[in-house]
C-alpha cells in the first residue's frame, strides 16, 4: 500500500517489505517467470456455471492422483496365494490372492485406508460422470465446432481412457465382483473371430484367470493410462488457452472477443476454491457412503458368482447391451461365432465411438458451415442437434437400466424377462420418440423467442375490450435482451446441385451433393429463423405507435382483435391509468 | 466256542437249517430297520388331537388350493394350482406358514413373505397334520440351527466356513449381502435379512418356492448352522464403509454418484458462478 487511500492528515508511509515479494523477486531474477506469465495471468475467461463442469472432472482427477498414491503404498499387485490373518473376522483363515488380502489390509488395518479407498472410487465415478456432463454441455452449445474439433476428439479420448482406467482400477482388488467383470472382458476378447483366443491368452498370459492379469492391470492402471490421461489433459487445456474459451452471446460479446474476468485473481480463486469443494464432496461421500465393499464379496473364485454382479455405472451401458441382445450364434466349419457377444460387446461400442469422434465433421459437412465459432448456441437454436443428443441420452439411459435389469426386477417386483423384452423394443423406439419431441420442443422455444422479439414480453396487464374480450398487453423487451436473442446466425440451407454446369459439363459429385442438400433440408428446414431487420423495425414502429402517450396524457391502446361497432372515444378505458406506465398518485377510478 | 461251532456245523445239513437262517436274516433286517429307519411322526393320543385340530384348520385355510386331503389340485391346463403336500414334512409347513408365505394372498409365480396369519399353536397343528400325510423332514431342534450352540472358541472358524459355503451355494441368487436377487419369469430370491435362524434352516432343508433342497447329504446339519452363523455375523457387523445404499452392488452406487456427487458438484458450480467477484455484498459485478 504505497499510495494514500484516504484524505487523512497523516502522511502515507511505505509498507513493510513483503517477505513473499522478496522470494518471488529472487525467483523471477533467475527464471524470468514474471515476464513469461504476465500475459497468462491476465487471461480472461467468461463466467458461466456450465463452463465449470469440466473442472469437476479435472479436480476429481487430482483427487484420484492424491488418493491413488496413498493406496499404492500398501496395495500388493500380486496373485500369489496367501492365508488371510487380518482384522476382518469373516475371512480369517481363508486363502486368497495377495492383491485381495492387501485390499482388506488397506480397508481394515491401515489408518484412514478405507476412507482413501472409498474416496478414490467415488472420485473415479465422479471423474467419468463429470466428463459426460461436460461433453453434453459442449455438444448442446455447439462448442465442438471449428476450431475446436480437435479438442472434442481429445475429450473423447479422455472419456474412453477414463472408462478403461476405471475398469482396470475396480478389477485390481481381485474380489468376486471384479473377477466376474474380468471374465466378461475375457468373453468379449474371445468373441472376436480368428484372433480372439490368441488375444485372450496374450492378455491373461494363458488360461483365465492365470496369475498375470492383476500385476499387468496394475501397471496399466497406475502408470500407462494415468500418463496418457495427464498428457491429454495437458493438451486439452493448452488448446483451450490457445483457442480461448467460448462465450454466450450478449451485449459487447462478439465472435472476436472474450468478455469475462482475468485469471488472477478471480479465476484462480474460483477454480482453486472449486478444487476444495470437489475434494470435500468426495471426502464426504467416501466417509459416509459405502462403495464396493470388497470384504462382502470374498476373494475371486471362478466357480462362484453373486446376484447383483454389475460393473461400475459407466460400464452399465455395455452390460445392458449384452443383457438384452438375443442369443444368436453361428457355427461355420467347426467354428462358433457368438454374435450375441460380438455385436453388443465389440461392434456396437466401436460404432458408437466412431460416430462420437466423427460428429463435428459430419455436422459441418451437412450444414456446410466451415466458419470459426466462438459464440455458443443455445440448445434450442440447433433443434436437430439437441434432439439427436437427447435421443442418444435416452438410448444410454435405457441401456443403462437394462444393465441393471435384475436390480430393477427385485426392487420394483417386476418380471425380469419382461424388462428384457421391453428394452429390446424400447432401445429402438424410445430414442426416436425423444428425438421428435425434443425437436418440436426446441422449435417451439425458437418461436417463443421470435414472438418475444416482435411482440415484446407479456406485461401481465389484461385489457378488456368493450365487448368483454380480454387480451394481454405486450411491452417491448430491452435492447440488451433483443441483442442477445438476435445474436445468432441465420441457418443457411445447402442448395441442391445442378446435374451439369452452364457449359454442359456433368457434375460427377451430384449424387453426394444431392444427399447433402436433402440432409441439410432436414437439419434446418423446420427451424425458426430470427426476424429480419425489416421485420424488427416494423414491430418497433408498431409498438411505438401503440404505446404513444397522447396529449390527453393517456395511451390510445388498440383494442386487439376487436372489430365491433363501438367507437373509441379517445379515452382509454377506465383502469388503464394503473397500467404501470404512469405515476399513480392522485389517480383514481373514473367510474364512468 | 469250538464245541458250539462244531455242533452247528454238524447240523448244517439239517432240513430245518434253511428255515432258521431265513428267520435269523429276517429278524436282523427288521431289527436294523427299526433302529436305523427315519423317525416317523409320533402317534400318541395327545398328538392325535393336534392332528385333528390341524386338519380342521387345513380344511378352512388350505384345502381350496391343496385339496381336502392335501393331495394337490391340478388345473385344466395340467399345471398345479396347489401342489400335493404328502411328504413335504412339518418343517415345510413351519417355514411357509411361519413366514406368512402361506396362505397365499393370490395365486402367482411365487409366494412372498408377509404378515403371519396363524398363531404358533395353529402352525404347530397344521404342521402335525401335514406331517401325518407322509414322512418328511421334521421341524429341526434348536441345537441344529442355533449358532450360539457352537463353542465360543470355534465360532469364528464356523463363521468363516459358513461364509465359504454361502458364497459357493447361496450368493448366486441371494446376493453377496443376502439382500436378494431376481430370477427369471418374475421369480426371485428373497432377502435373508431379518429372517429367523429356524426359518433359514428350514428353507435349506425343504427348498421352498424356487430354492433347491440342501438336504443333509448335500450340506450337513452343522454346515447349515455355519451358514446361519455367517449370516448372523454379517447382519450384526457394523457398516464399515458408511451407508450401505441398499447393499445392491454397483447399480445403486452409480445412482448415488450421479444424484449426490454430480448433483452436489454442479450445484456448487452454479453457486460459484453466480457469486460476485466483489467482496461486498449487494454490488453487482
Amino acid at each position: 500500500m504505497s499510495t494514500a487511500t484516504t484524505n487523512g492528515k497523516t502522511a502515507a508511509r511505505t509498507a513493510r517489505r513483503n517477505p513473499i515479494a522478496g522470494i518471488l523477486t529472487w525467483a523471477d531474477d533467475r527464471t524470468g517467470l514474471a515476464t513469461a506469465s504476465k500475459k497468462q495471468i491476465r487471461k480472461v475467461f467468461p463466467d458461466h456455471w456450465s463452463f465449470m463442469l469440466g473442472e469437476i472432472a479435472l479436480w476429481s482427477f487430482v483427487v484420484l492422483l492424491l488418493t491413488g498414491t496413498f493406496l499404492t503404498l500398501w496395495f500388493k499387485p500380486s496373485m500369489g496365494e496367501v492365508v488371510y490373518n487380518g482384522s476382518y473376522d469373516q475371512l480369517r483363515g481363508v486363502s486368497m490372492s495377495e492383491a485381495y488380502a492387501s485390499t482388506l489390509h488397506i480397508s481394515f488395518d491401515v489408518r484412514g485406508g478405507l476412507l482413501m479407498r472409498q474416496m478414490h472410487h467415488w472420485a473415479a465415478m465422479l471423474f467419468v460422470g463429470a466428463m459426460f456432463v461436460h461433453m453434453m454441455r459442449v455438444f448442446m452449445t455447439g462448442a465442438f465446432r471449428k476450431p475446436r474439433e480437435l479438442n472434442w476428439i481429445i475429450g473423447g479420448l479422455l472419456l474412453q481412457l477414463g472408462i478403461l482406467e476405471g475398469f482396470a482400477g475396480y478389477s485390481l482388488p481381485d474380489d468376486l465382483l471384479s473377477g466376474t467383470g474380468l471374465r466378461i472382458a475375457q468373453g468379449l476378447m474371445q468373441a472376436v473371430p480368428v484372433v480372439g483366443t490368441y488375444v485372450s491368452f496374450f492378455v491373461f498370459d494363458g488360461e483365465f484367470p492365470g496369475d498375470a492379469i492383476i500385476p499387468r492391470l496394475y501397471t496399466v492402471h497406475v502408470l500407462l493410462i494415468p500418463g496418457i490421461l495427464l498428457a491429454l489433459i495437458g493438451a486439452h487445456m493448452l488448446l483451450l488457452v490457445y483457442q480461448k474459451h467460448t462465450q454466450w452471446p450478449g451485449p459487447g460479446r462478439t465472435n472476436e472477443n472474450v468478455v469475462g474476468y482475468p485469471m488472477l485473481p478471480v479465476y484462480a480463486a474460483k477454480a482453486g476454491g472449486f478444487f476444495f469443494i470437489v475434494f470435500g464432496v468426495t471426502a464426504l461421500m467416501g466417509g459416509l457412503m459405502s462403495l464396493n465393499p470388497v470384504w462382502r464379496f470374498g476373494p475371486y473364485n471362478p466357480s462362484q458368482v453373486t446376484a447383483g454382479s454389475q460393473p461400475d455405472w459407466y460400464m452399465g451401458v455395455a452390460e445392458g447391451l449384452l443383457r438384452i441382445f438375443p442369443g444368436w450364434e453361428t457355427h461355420i466349419f467347426g467354428f462358433t461365432i457368438s454374435w450375441n457377444i460380438l455385436i453388443p460387446g465389440v461392434v456396437l461400442p466401436g460404432v458408437i465411438f466412431t460416430v462420437f469422434f466423427a460428429y463435428p465433421f459430419l455436422e459441418a459437412w451437412i450444414t456446410g458451415d466451415k466458419r470459426e465459432h466462438h459464440l455458443l448456441q443455445r440448445p434450442r437454436n440447433a433443434p436437430t442437434r439437441t434432439a439427436f443428443l437427447v435421443g442418444m441420452m435416452t438410448l444410454y439411459g435405457l441401456l443403462w437400466a437394462a444393465g441393471g435389469n435384475d436390480i430393477l426386477a427385485v426392487t420394483f417386483h417386476l418380471n425380469l424377462n419382461y424388462i428384457t423384452y421391453f428394452m429390446r423394443v424400447a432401445v429402438f423406439v424410445g430414442p426416436v420418440i425423444a428425438f421428435l419431441i425434443t425437436r418440436r420442443w426446441c422449435i417451439s422455444l425458437q418461436r417463443a423467442d421470435r414472438d418475444r422479439l416482435l411482440h415484446g414480453f407479456e406485461s401481465g396487464i389484461i385489457m378488456r375490450s368493450p365487448e368483454g374480450a380480454y387480451a394481454e398487453k405486450h411491452l417491448p423487451i430491452s435492447v440488451d435482451e433483443a441483442y442477445t436473442l438476435t445474436a445468432r446466425d441465420r441457418d443457411e440451407l445447402v442448395q441442391a446441385p445442378t446435374p451439369a454446369d452452364e457449359n454442359g459439363v456433368a457434375n460427377r459429385k451430384v449424387r453426394m451433393m444431392r444427399l447433402r442438400a436433402r440432409l441439410s433440408q432436414y437439419w434446418y428446414g423446420t427451424a425458426i429463423q430470427k426476424p429480419t431487420a425489416q421485420e424488427l423495425e416494423e414491430a418497433q414502429h408498431h409498438a411505438e405507435h401503440e404505446l404513444e402517450v397522447h396529449e390527453d396524457g393517456h395511451q390510445h391502446l388498440e383494442s386487439g382483435d376487436y372489430s365491433g361497432e363501438y367507437e373509441f372515444d379517445g379515452h382509454a378505458a377506465d383502469g388503464h391509468q394503473f397500467d404501470g406506465r404512469h405515476a399513480i398518485e392522485g389517480e383514481e377510478l373514473r367510474k364512468h | 466256542m469250538r464245541l458250539i461251532s462244531a455242533r452247528l456245523s454238524a447240523k448244517r445239513r439239517s432240513p430245518l437249517a434253511g428255515l432258521v437262517v431265513l428267520l435269523l436274516g429276517l429278524l436282523l433286517t427288521g431289527g436294523a430297520y427299526a433302529v436305523l429307519a427315519p423317525a416317523n411322526a409320533q402317534t400318541d393320543p395327545a398328538d392325535q388331537s393336534t392332528i385333528a385340530k390341524g386338519r380342521s384348520l387345513f380344511l378352512v385355510g388350505c384345502a381350496s388350493c391343496h385339496g381336502a386331503n392335501g393331495e394337490g389340485i391340478v388345473t385344466k391346463n395340467g399345471t398345479q394350482y396347489g401342489p400335493p403336500l404328502a411328504g413335504v414334512g412339518a418343517a415345510a409347513v413351519d417355514f411357509q406358514v411361519g413366514t406368512g408365505r402361506m396362505p397365499m394372498a393370490r395365486p402367482g409365480v411365487q409366494a412372498a413373505r408377509k404378515k403371519v396369519v396363524y398363531t404358533p399353536d395353529e402352525i404347530e397343528a397344521l404342521a402335525a397334520y401335514v406331517a401325518s400325510l407322509g414322512p418328511g423332514p421334521a421341524i429341526p431342534e434348536r441345537d441344529a440351527y442355533d449358532p450360539s450352540t457352537i463353542p465360543e472358541d470355534e465360532r469364528n472358524e464356523a463363521i468363516v466356513r459358513g461364509g465359504q459355503f454361502f458364497e459357493t451355494n447361496c450368493t448366486a441368487c441371494h446376493n453377496f449381502a443376502a439382500s436378494g436377487g431376481a430370477l427369471p419369469g418374475g421369480k426371485f430370491a428373497p432377502s435373508l435379512r431379518g429372517v429367523s435362524n429356524r426359518h433359514i434352516y428350514e428353507a435349506m432343508l425343504t427348498g421352498p418356492q424356487q430354492m433347491p433342497v440342501f438336504s443333509d447329504g448335500v450340506l450337513k446339519s452343522s454346515e447349515k448352522r455355519d451358514i446361519i452363523a455367517y449370516l448372523n455375523s454379517i447382519e450384526e457387523a457394523p457398516n464399515y464403509g458408511g451407508a450401505t445404499l441398499g447393499s445392491l452392488g454397483p447399480v445403486s452406487e452409480g445412482l448415488f454418484a450421479w444424484i449426490v456427487g454430480i448433483g452436489a458438484c454442479v450445484g456448487f458450480a452454479i453457486w460459484i458462478a453466480s457469486s460476485s467477484v466483489r467482496s461486498k455484498k449487494g454490488i453487482k459485478a
